[in-house]
């Protein structure tokens, strides 16, 4: 019910705003948050309890407690007491069967109390263990919160900003204005968050104020991250001003949790801000004035107080709030039933010190106060007002008061004080332990209103006093946080060629391919692009490859360190094909080295390798020291394989540059002018045909690309080049070879120098030289027309021996080749073994070297 | 970890801007045998307390450095540049 129109009210009663509340129609003000006009048209249960399915109400309006989380328009565990009011808005309530108001779960409550005590399905569901599926299937559905929708898309749009902040002040009360208010004074920078969205219209000079915004940690480096809803900020800050003041503790009596049970503060919020009646007849049950001066509020409004009931002077021997429906309807106090419909009750205000922990702060329980209080605050972060414990009167309430019925110290995990008593029973001696064990405070409101009654109350139970108990450790976030502003959005960037549009606008499918975009064929028969190659002519963009300029006096002596390979020996204008292994002599990478002249080396690495093969680099002349410098062109160059039996003829066509086979030999390299373009040629051979890689400006890849088309080279994508290569036999490191793989066993003993000086994986390879390989990649070929699965099993003697690692249809061949481990005593060709396809055994034969013109005569032609 | 790291070139950072490479080992030199090269390659002090270890400002200039890290705290008492020695043979 509202009450008449009051000075200071937050809503325009003039503007009227509807939404459906469990299914309900419900009008509130502008200015009212959903709860406050839900409960002004009397709804009084706002969500079911995690464990018991208790009805809950509203009880510190302040966005802390989990009692007014439920659905809206689609999001779990939003806090109505703070989300504000918006027409049309669907709110639903949560961990409900049925209704609000009759839930079937509830029998949990009613029959399950004895049969349900703290830790019971660690013990009673462990038996039998196959059946745990079954239990935990319905175990889930039992308790909990919101549920989330897997198949829902994105509700909105979450970002991450990083700011700067000299001073970042966490809290909007007195001490936070004067510490920001000071700040400012000494220059600009300053920023006030605090959660509370009244705060959005603070002017204060000077400062800038984020509201409603909640800072969720404290980190390393001053990193405090503010969750402002769908932005999150990543503030790096020089000083922390920690003014989050002091959280209302609910007090421990049976029957604390029932509706209309609430924190003086709620009760506050409920009459100032939102002008409702919070209810009728009231009872107020404090230990300090604070909670206690509560009355005169209740008074002001025409609410009756039935009773004040000071725990200062007088030791309750029965303390019990009881009701029906889960709704309170009186109080029993030593035998007298108090007749009531509310009751306002606190333990008092702790320190919200939990920043300050994170940030390594000590926390100590003061005698003088009965709360816990930072101390040894660290540099660079200050705390001010009632979090210090400063302006706190000293409260000490009875830890739990007596009598019949469920007392809870955790609301959020409906943790009774039973609960905790037999923890400690059961041995749980310390209170960490004893939190993990009955889940007190590792609710939603991660302790804020249940941290302090459990420690008083496990100090009581093991007749300790409290400062020997000590805190738990205070951990992130501090408040609850929506995972979507904690993934932020996906802004890794696409890469894609200087070329990649022509590819779009020919049909293309295109793949990723790492951070890649790429062709994975242009048509439906990537088969007919195959035969094109081998035929005649095609052209395949690979401007992903990795490309670097390897260059000065000792540009010669840095390779023949990193690379098993000799280079000392290469002419200008040839080219290698090197092999990176680490120390470990495994295979890291592989490419090309063209060497362009003596102190200058063009070296290109897998497309997925660039960075890794850069860094590599750097990081070994970091080392070494060589003169040489290494440059990473990768973006900046260009590159397509043209590649068939005609592509000679196609580029002497686009050239003046004399390209016949006497003058460009198979691995030479040239500088020729491609169609006015200045391009850097490799006479390579990946895919086995007579073939040029060319590099060239990224900026003149359409132009390009348009020439080789118009000269009849037929594009081919990724599946086509896969097959082409495969039929040569060429590995692809990353696919065919894996961490353990080396020189050795993958067939290339021919390519390290081991009598070469020092290089990176010598000491390595000299010992795979020596040893017996286990494993040995080899060639197949499958007896059928059938293509095995990557990864697929080779079976040998019945027994799994090996794995497939690239399998293809060649029509070249004729066959269905590919390439495997195998035991390297069975890596024989004409060895006969069988792969596993589908759920068939498939028989298939070992092969070495090339399944395509074995003698390599199309690519030297 | 979120601390600030302090390139020789570019002054304090976020650490996400750096990529870590591990402890500073000595390279054995000669012809090791199979255990001093497995030493090497795979075993790691994994000290808790002050360790030089190396970084590389990956996202900003790219620089390789060295920086005396305590590893229970995250302090960065020093960064420094490598002192690069070619190898003997």
């Amino acid at each position: 019910m509202r009450l008449p129109a009051r000075d200071g009210e937050r809503i325009d009663r003039s503007r009227t705003v509807s939404f459906a509340f469990a299914g309900w129609k419900v009008t509130g003000f502008e200015g009212d948050t959903i709860a406050s006009a839900a409960f002004a048209a009397a709804k009084r249960v706002f969500s079911r309890s995690f464990k018991y399915h208790r009805p809950r109400g509203l009880l510190c309006c302040s966005g802390h407690c989990p009692n007014c989380m439920m659905t809206v328009d689609g999001v779990p565990n939003v806090r109505t007491c703070v989300e504000p009011i918006r027409e049309g808005a669907v709110v639903e309530g949560q961990n409900v069967r049925w209704s609000l108001d009759f839930d079937f779960m509830s029998l949990t409550d009613k029959v399950g109390g004895p049969f349900t005590p703290v830790g019971f399905y660690y013990r009673t569901f462990i038996r039998p263990r196959a059946a745990w599926p079954l239990y935990e299937k319905f175990l889930r559905n039992a308790a909990g919160l919101g549920k989330l929708d897997p198949h829902a898309g994105h509700s909105r749009r979450y970002d991450t900003e990083h700011r700067r902040a000299r001073v970042l002040v966490v809290g909007g009360g007195e001490a936070g204005r004067a510490a920001a208010r000071d700040a400012a004074k000494a220059g600009p920078g300053v920023v006030l968050v605090d959660e509370d969205a009244r705060l959005r219209d603070l002017a204060l000079d000077g400062v800038e104020v984020l509201a409603p915004a909640r800072a969720l940690g404290v980190w390393e480096g001053g990193l405090v991250p503010v969750d402002a809803g769908t932005l999150l900020y990543r503030f790096r800050t020089e000083r922390i001003v920690v003014a989050t003041g002091a959280t209302e503790q609910p007090l421990v009596f049976p029957g604390n949790d029932l509706v209309g049970v609430m924190l003086p503060g709620g009760v506050r919020r409920l009459i100032h801000d939102f002008s409702v009646q919070p209810g009728t007849r009231a009872v107020v049950l404090g230990a300090d004035d604070e909670t206690l001066s509560v009355a005169e509020d209740l008074a002001e409004v025409g609410i009756e107080v039935a009773r004040v009931v000071d725990l200062r002077d007088s030791r309750p021997r029965e303390l019990v709030a009881h009701g029906g429906k889960g709704r309170v309807r009186g109080l029993l106090l030593d035998g007298e039933d108090i007749d009531c419909d509310l009751v306002v009750a606190s333990g008092g205000r702790q320190p919200a010190y939990s920043l300050l922990a994170q940030a390594g702060a000590r926390v100590e329980y003061d005698e003088a106060l009965g709360v816990f209080v930072p101390t040894e605050v660290p540099t660079g972060v200050e705390a001010v007002g009632s979090v210090t414990g400063e302006g706190l009167s000293r409260i000490a309430p009875e830890p739990a008061y007596p009598g019949k019925g469920k007392c809870f110290v955790c609301v959020c995990e409906d943790v009774t004080t039973k609960d905790l008593k037999r923890a400690i029973g059961e041995g749980f001696d310390s209170i960490e332990l004893a939190k993990r064990y009955t889940t007190t405070t590792m609710g939603p409101c991660q302790g804020k209103l249940c941290h302090l009654p459990s420690i008083r109350l496990y100090a009581h139970e093991n007749r300790m006093y409290e400062t020997a108990v000590g805190t738990t450790t205070a951990r992130p976030p501090w408040a609850p946080v929506e995972l979507g502003l904690l993934a932020g959005r996906e802004l890794a960037p696409v890469r894609r060629s200087s070329m990649h549009w022509r590819h779009e606008e020919a049909g293309a499918t295109i793949q990723w391919a790492g951070p890649w975009k790429r062709p994975y064929a242009y048509g439906e028969r990537p088969e007919d692009e195959v035969r094109a190659v081998h035929e005649s002519l095609g052209v395949i963009d690979v401007s992903t490859l990795g490309k670097l300029f390897v260059e000065g006096p000792e540009a010669v002596a840095l390779l023949e360190r990193l690379y098993p390979n000799r280079f000392g020996d290469m002419k200008p204008g040839r080219i290698r094909y090197g092999v990176l292994t680490s120390d470990g002599g495994r295979i890291m990478d592989d490419g090309t080295i063209a060497r362009l002249a003596d102190d200058l080396f063009y070296v290109t690495t897998t497309s997925t390798g660039a960075d890794a093969v850069t860094a590599w680099f750097e990081w070994w002349n970091a080392v070494w020291g060589y003169e040489a410098e290494i440059v990473n062109v990768t973006g900046a160059l260009a590159a397509v394989n043209l590649a068939g039996p005609s592509s000679r003829d196609a580029l002497q066509r686009l050239t003046e540059d004399d390209v016949s086979a006497e003058e460009f030999r198979y691995l030479d390299a040239r500088e020729l002018d491609v169609a006015g373009v200045p391009t850097l040629a490799l006479r390579i051979g990946f895919v086995g045909e007579l073939g040029y890689e060319l590099h060239f400006p990224s900026p003149a890849g359409e132009h390009l690309w348009d020439r080789l088309v118009a000269e009849g080279a037929r594009p081919f994508g990724l599946e086509p080049q896969r097959v082409l290569r495969l039929e040569k036999g060429h590995v692809i490191v990353g696919q065919d070879t894996d961490s353990e793989s080396n020189l050795f066993s993958s067939g290339m003993s021919w390519l390290p120098k081991l009598d070469k000086d020092d290089f990176v994986g010598k000491f390595a390879l000299e010992h795979f030289a020596q040893r017996e390989e286990k494993e040995r990649l080899v060639g197949f070929t499958m007896e059928e027309n059938v293509v095995p699965a990557e990864g697929a099993q080779v079976v040998i003697e019945g027994m799994p021996s090996g794995r497939v690692t690239s399998a293809r249809r060649s029509e070249a061949v004729g066959n269905v080749i590919g390439l495997a481990w195998v035991p390297a005593d069975r890596a024989e060709a004409g060895t006969r073994v069988e792969i596993q396809v589908d759920r068939l055994r498939r028989g298939a034969s070992i092969t070495h070297g090339a399944f395509f013109d074995p003698a390599g005569e199309r690519m030297r032609s | 970890m979120s601390f600030l790291l302090s390139c020789p070139f570019c002054g304090p950072r976020p650490v996400d801007e750096y990529a870590y490479f591990g402890e500073v080992t000595t390279r054995p030199t000669g012809s090791p045998s199979l255990r001093e090269l497995t030493d090497y390659v795979y075993f790691r002090d994994n000290v808790a307390g002050l360790q030089r270890e190396w970084w590389q400002h990956r996202t900003g200039c790219g620089e390789w450095f060295l920086a005396e890290r305590d590893t229970r705290t995250n302090e960065v008492l020093e960064v420094m540049l490598p002192e690069p020695r070619k190898p003997a043979s």
